[in-house]
């Protein structure tokens, strides 16, 4: 694919609890944010997408940003919210329809597991009412199952959160800046087993901006554009295991992940031996682990000798969630896939100062994953 | 007390071998659990009711070490709460099913291990009734 959708500017409202300050007012800073990142004005913008989950409305942020009249659209996706919202954003680019538009991420949610009605997923309502509609216990059980295939041990689920908790304790916008030991991350309360804790991310509060125009006119805005190679959304195809499944059929299939890296991975002529940073949904340690193989920088098992040898460190062969991912910036859902290329833009600029990859990266690579059974990737370059 | 099922058509009731009603494609001979109107496969809207097996094999599992959040969840909570085990189990090649695993602790599940289908005390409803829901718990012997 050619690159004919640039980013020009990326903005970030921390993730972390931020008391009455809303997610629309969240939205806004980070809008602003981006916007002044590349050198444009609200009034120059000519059509937007914002995803959340909480906020019915996120573009009523526009009575806080200007009332332009522009054509703006709600998404929302799942965990994989964000990834529509650059995609819809993209495509509207690449339609020819116009040339500078922004997406935007904010969410703010109540502390604890997320939780709905079963039957708004198709679930019966006793699925809830035993206590199986749960995202973390699927987690637990996708990675149990995972270790015991592929020989992963705990020990490697925990070294993944401490180097999560390392990257975030560089990242002035992270919500968790405290680094914790391996040892710390395995004697915290068990969820679900095998999973403690501090190996899972949080829902919390936050917002992010990109802004993007057509390739040809980057240049205009900025000395350092970041080209979008592909991005793509998947959902599950039958006999994959996924969250929320009171039964699955008999036969397996690869998860919606495989699928919407492959796909962009052949949208945008590159492969996965070309990345140079990555950003995977860690909903937990264990998902960062096999999302590892399922974004094909791995093969399956080849994660327990690569964590040890320190591959995925901020210096090593890949690079994986520098800016501390969800386990140190926590989830809100609308915001988490642009905060990954937030920070993505951040690194092939050369601008993620204490916890930039060195070797001045020249791709990157994003992943969102989550209920129910919905996957988004994005691939940039400079 | 009275017994009652934590929904009707979830599974056979009353009944000393309780079985889980699921539904079988028509078309292309898919099993679903529960029953339901229209093939996830082939699209097909001609689904008949299916007795499972109540026999088959572990296939993946964690624990609930924790509450789940309620509502959705009714059972127990605060000092109550007992965790749980919770798996999917493959039935004898038709369907995997995921339920509660009872009859041993977490140390005893191995995946690959016989499990056999037992109805098991859920919780006390508003009308004092005990809700039973369905487990699977290890075989007491080789599967015939």
């Amino acid at each position: 694919m050619s690159a004919d959708v640039a980013i020009i500017g990326v903005g970030l409202h921390p993730f972390g609890r931020f008391g009455d300050t809303t997610a629309i007012e969240m939205g806004a800073i980070a809008t602003r944010r981006a916007l002044a990142d590349a050198g444009v004005e609200w009034r120059s913008v000519q059509f937007a997408f914002a995803g959340s989950y909480e906020v019915d409305n996120p573009d009523a942020v526009v009575a806080l940003l200007g009332l332009t009249g522009i054509p703006f659209t709600d998404v929302y996706n799942g965990c994989a919210t964000a990834a529509s919202a650059l995609t819809l954003a993209a495509q509207t680019i690449r339609l020819g329809e116009y040339d500078l538009g922004v997406a935007i991420g904010m969410d703010k949610h109540v502390a604890g597991a997320f939780s709905a009605d079963p039957r708004l997923y198709a679930c019966p309502s006793w699925y809830g009412e035993q206590g199986h509609f749960l995202t973390t216990k699927f987690f637990g059980m996708k990675i149990n199952k995972y270790m015991h295939d592929h020989g992963i041990s705990r020990a490697t689920l925990a070294k993944v959160a401490a180097k999560n908790y390392r990257n975030g304790s560089l990242n002035p916008n992270a919500f968790r800046r405290k680094p914790l030991s391996e040892e710390e991350i395995l004697a915290s309360p068990v969820l679900n087993h095998p999973l403690t804790q501090y190996m899972f991310c949080s829902p919390d509060e936050g917002a992010a901006a990109v802004v993007l125009c057509r390739a040809e006119h980057a240049r205009r805005y900025t000395d350092t554009p970041v080209y979008l190679r592909a991005t793509t959304v998947r959902t599950r195809r039958l006999g994959a295991f996924e969250v929320h499944s009171p039964w699955l059929p008999i036969e397996e299939a690869p998860g919606p992940t495989v699928d919407a890296a492959r796909a962009a991975y052949e949208m945008a002529g590159i492969g996965p031996d070309d990345v140079d940073v990555a950003q995977l949904q860690d909903t937990d340690a264990g998902a960062e682990v096999i999302h590892l193989a399922e974004n094909g920088f791995c093969a399956d098992g080849e994660q327990e000798r690569m964590v040890a040898d320190g591959a995925f460190e901020i210096g090593g062969a890949l690079p994986v969630n520098t800016d501390g991912g969800l386990i140190a910036n926590g989830e809100p859902i609308g915001a988490s896939g642009l905060r990954q290329v937030h920070e993505i833009v951040l690194q092939l600029r050369g601008q993620a100062g204490d916890r930039q990859v060195p070797g001045s990266p020249m791709v990157g690579y994003t992943q969102l994953y989550g209920a129910p059974g919905t996957a988004g990737v994005s691939i940039l370059s400079r | 007390m009275t017994r009652v099922p934590i929904a009707p058509g979830v599974f056979t009731w009353p009944s000393d071998d309780p079985q889980l009603i699921g539904s079988r494609c028509a078309a292309c001979g898919i099993v679903t659990f529960p029953s339901q109107a229209s093939c996830p496969r082939c699209a097909a809207t001609d689904m008949t009711e299916h007795l499972l097996p109540r026999r088959g094999r572990l296939w993946a599992w964690t624990t609930q070490e924790f509450p789940p959040p309620s509502p959705p969840y009714a059972g127990p909570r605060g000092a109550d709460f007992v965790p749980f085990a919770v798996g999917y189990v493959a039935l004898a090649g038709e369907v995997k099913v995921e339920a509660r695993l009872a009859g041993t602790d977490p140390d005893g599940l191995v995946p690959g291990m016989e499990m056999e289908l037992v109805l098991v005390p859920f919780r006390i409803d508003e009308d004092g009734n005990e809700v039973v829901t369905f487990a699977f718990h290890p075989s007491s012997d080789e599967a015939p």
